[in-house]
């Protein structure tokens, strides 16, 4: 660690501690000691990660929790639940009151506003994939529930539901592939007021990257392991207080390690890109970083590892169907107001017949994606399931975010209309892997 | 409970329709393709088999008894009735051979009106017949609503005088629904559908199409001269009702075109099925785990294939599970058509390409699945039409204004 990473770990460790005091909030000052820090890290091209908050266990744990699945009837059946309906009800009325109204100034400040995630840990947002016994508020663990939230919540900006979203993947991974003693170190801060950041770390800098073969490895070093590499496109790193990591075993594949920030040797760097600018998206650097042999996550199961994988996808297959709803509730209503050749142009075949194809192809892309929910919820294979959907959203999600700058035409390509920016979102959908998980 | 699996206890159902397509079906497919307007004989033991089974609970049929909906729905179950059963009998078949599904005996898509607008004396009347649909004319398709055929009441008897193309098993059906005008200035609400017996007298079979695809299953045209038939035989209201007729006539469509996309969500399985299969035998295999970039080729474009197969799929089920659970469908069956129309198509050709001279050559039945293909993209609804209800719908537009 150099000099100045060392000063800077020094400065966001106490800094870390002044955040998590009630103090700022009571004086109102929050946000301009945040700002401050925002211009303080922002000059440096790396930086060492936060020094997050410690992680102990309270509560111990005899086996891990695990949260039961619902009972399956057998009936094709489209309905929500009433606990889903009355969930993606009040994350609506959230994304449509407080997201979107936000969605323009935190894309363009590359940053959600902590009282914006505060509010969505509020709604439970983080805390889908908590068992009960640790403070959760689902009695059931429900892929599907975590769709439709997802869903509901990127109608409103899926750079901030990304933001929003990605400790609630950190907790479903301990939750759902953590032992007992991990479960109770680390989950109930997650059920607490204020979460910590945390993400989920698969993606890597580099072309046709598969998350099946990471380039970042963990050896063995004695009782620990020792992971070198770099992970690409983290939601909101720099502030992160536990990563979850991939990382190959030689010998025995990739394998998901548990990292707290403090940790020697692991690094941020900014990392903006086309999109997904709300989630502060920065590259996690480790060098040599060492953590004990409980850092692995299921013991290491290569099923577990590629389970995870695959309920990412249909993470990101849910904001993509909701930023595409969002395409095509933008689009309706202008098509029938902008008037061209003196009428609408909603009236011309070669645009009514545009909005039909995003209708159909959004239709078949949220249906897949709860296809593939709810078959990890019965607890049968969804790989096909997932990589279909996954297919689909790529490619039909990226063309209804196309469509939606081309019908809007210039006015699509001016920040005036969000258009442009869900036109970059959508990009993502089909390139990100881990991060989120369903 | 969101799940979108095959109803457990449709398993059966789907099954049998299985069995039916890969032991009856499938061994005589290229046979009929080739003897094209040739009765296939073997359908009749099968079909009087299926009589026995629609007169129990199970219906695998191509539609005939499965589309009436009904009157009340309990608000708070969930129903997988008729619609869905009838979809997952028909993809079932379809996976076996579309034109032979098409031309089952007593299946047809008259037999759909018949159950879904008939009175309790019609149904009585007119049961254990075949019959076929006559639509569309020489001059109107799509625009149905300008059909010329007319029908004049004379006494106790309709007099139909017009002409019908694309009658499918018109040759071979026993009666004929006929969608005739009452009065042509009064526009689509005069439009009516007439139960036609192909021996009545003035209905006048005049030749049978030479097709591109789904030569199993006739196609005839008609002329009506003078055809004279009971008034009791018109389905529906002989009122003009501007608001309601013609929507009347339309609702089947929101019936059927889940049928006709469960045809082709059925081929377009076939033609991934077959194709994974020889694909495989030349050592490409689809990974589901890993990106499509990662891989062959010839196994990210079958991952794409598939990807809108499996959209088609639940679209088709999510329009069928609608009707069933008697929630208003019109916008979900027209995508459910439009998306498998057009899947089912791109599949099929995607696969013969893939399979090269194996998919193209007859050996295989990859090249006759894409020359089927097409026809459902086309009947039931053009694709067009399918993306004008579903762009009226969205954009609330009514016909008038979005043309």
């Amino acid at each position: 660690m150099s000099i100045v990473d060392k000063g800077l770990a020094l400065a966001l460790r106490s800094s870390t501690r002044l955040a998590s005091s009630d103090v700022l909030d009571r004086l109102g000052v929050r946000q301009s000691v945040e700002r401050g820090l925002f211009r303080a890290t922002k000059g440096t091209t790396r930086a060492a990660a936060a020094a997050g908050r410690t992680f102990s266990a309270a509560t111990k744990l005899t086996s891990p929790a695990r949260q039961p699945r619902a009972a399956d009837k057998g009936l094709f059946d489209l309905t929500p639940s009433e606990e889903q309906a009355m969930l993606c009800e009040a994350i609506s009325d959230f994304a449509a009151s407080a997201v979107r109204t936000a969605a323009t100034e935190a894309d363009d400040q590359s940053r959600t506003p902590d009282e914006l995630l505060a509010q969505a840990a509020e709604l439970g947002l983080g805390m889908l994939g908590i068992p009960e016994e640790l403070g959760g508020v689902m009695a059931e663990r429900s892929a599907v529930t975590a769709v439709l939230a997802a869903e509901a919540l990127a109608h409103g900006d899926m750079g901030i539901a990304f933001a929003a979203l990605a400790p609630g993947a950190v907790a479903t991974a301990i939750g759902l592939w953590g032992d007992a003693d991990q479960q109770a170190q680390y989950l109930p801060p997650f059920a607490g007021e204020i979460p910590p950041a945390a993400a989920l770390a698969l993606l890597e800098p580099r072309p046709i990257f598969d998350p099946l073969r990471p380039a970042t490895k963990a050896r063995r070093d004695g009782s620990d392991w020792v992971l070198s590499g770099t992970k690409s496109l983290v939601p909101r790193a720099a502030a992160g207080e536990l990563f979850v990591v991939s990382a190959d075993v030689p010998g025995s594949g990739p394998a998901l390690f548990v990292i707290e920030s403090g940790v020697e040797g692991l690094y941020t760097a900014p990392e903006p890109a086309m999109g997904l600018r709300a989630a502060s998206t920065a590259r996690l650097i480790l060098e040599d970083v060492r953590v004990p042999t409980s850092a692995v996550l299921a013991e290491g199961d290569p099923s577990a590892y590629v389970e995870c994988v695959q309920r990412a996808r249909i993470a990101w297959c849910a904001l993509a169907v909701g930023t595409g709803q969002a395409v095509l509730d933008y689009l309706i209503p202008y098509v029938k107001e902008r008037s061209a050749f003196g009428e609408p142009i909603a009236n011309r075949q070669a645009v009514a017949f545009a909005v039909a194809d995003v209708g159909i192809e959004l239709e078949g892309m949220r249906l897949t994606t709860w296809r593939a929910a709810s078959r990890a919820d019965q607890g049968k294979s969804f790989e096909r399931e997932a990589a279909l959907a996954r297919t689909l959203c790529t490619h039909k999600g990226m063309k209804i975010g196309a469509d939606g700058v081309q019908l809007l035409g210039g006015h699509g390509y001016v920040k005036e209309h969000p258009v442009e920016r869900w036109y970059r979102d959508l990009r993502a959908a089909g390139l990100m892997e881990g991060a989120l998980l369903a | 409970m969101i799940n979108l699996e095959t109803p457990r206890k449709l398993a059966p159902l789907a099954k049998q329709a299985s069995q039916v397509a890969s032991e009856v079906f499938r061994p005589i497919s290229r046979k009929y393709d080739r003897a094209e307007h040739e009765y296939p004989k073997e359908l009749d033991m099968f079909a009087a088999l299926m009589d026995g089974k629609d007169a129990g609970a199970g219906n695998a049929g191509a539609g005939a008894a499965g589309v009436r909906r009904k009157d009340k729905a309990d608000e708070e179950s969930n129903r997988n009735g008729s619609n869905m059963a009838t979809v997952l009998g028909v993809i079932e078949l379809c996976y076996g051979d579309v034109g032979l599904t098409l031309t089952l005996p007593r299946q047809g898509l008259g037999n759909s009106a018949i159950a879904s607008v008939a009175n309790d004396e019609q149904l009585q009347r007119f049961a254990g017949k075949w019959a076929a649909m006559a639509i569309t004319e020489p001059e109107a398709g799509s625009d149905s609503a300008s059909i010329r055929t007319t029908a004049v009441l004379d006494g106790d008897e309709y007099v139909l005088n017009g002409e019908k193309i694309y009658v499918t098993s018109g040759s071979r059906a026993e009666l004929i629904v006929v969608w005739a005008s009452l009065d042509p200035s009064k526009g689509r609400a005069a439009i009516k559908s007439f139960v036609v017996p192909r021996d009545t007298p003035g209905m006048i079979l005049e030749r049978l199409e030479h097709k591109l695809g789904i030569r199993a299953s006739d196609t005839a045209n008609f002329r009506l001269e003078d055809c004279r038939i009971p008034k009791e035989n018109l389905l529906g209201s002989p009122e003009i009702d501007t608001e309601k007729s013609f929507a009347g006539a339309m609702q089947t469509f929101d019936n059927t075109r889940p049928l006709v996309a469960g045809m082709a969500v059925g081929l377009a399985r076939a033609c991934i099925d077959e194709t994974r299969k020889r694909l495989d035998e030349a050592g490409v295999t689809v990974d589901y785990t890993r990106p499509a970039n990662v891989q062959h080729a010839a196994a990210a474009r079958l991952l794409a294939l598939e990807a809108d197969y499996e959209a088609a799929l639940l679209l088709t089920l999510q329009a069928a599970w609608m009707a069933d659970n008697s929630k208003p469908n019109s916008l979900q069956a027209s995508m459910a058509k439009a998306k498998a129309g057009r899947s089912c198509v791109d599949i099929a050709l995607g696969c013969v390409e893939l399979c090269g001279s194996v998919g193209y050559g007859e050996d295989s039945l990859l090249e006759k699945w894409a020359r089927d293909a097409k026809i459902l993209d086309i009947f039931e609804g053009t694709q067009q039409i399918q993306l004008l209800v579903v762009a009226r719908q969205l954009l609330g537009k009514s016909s008038a204004e979005l043309r």
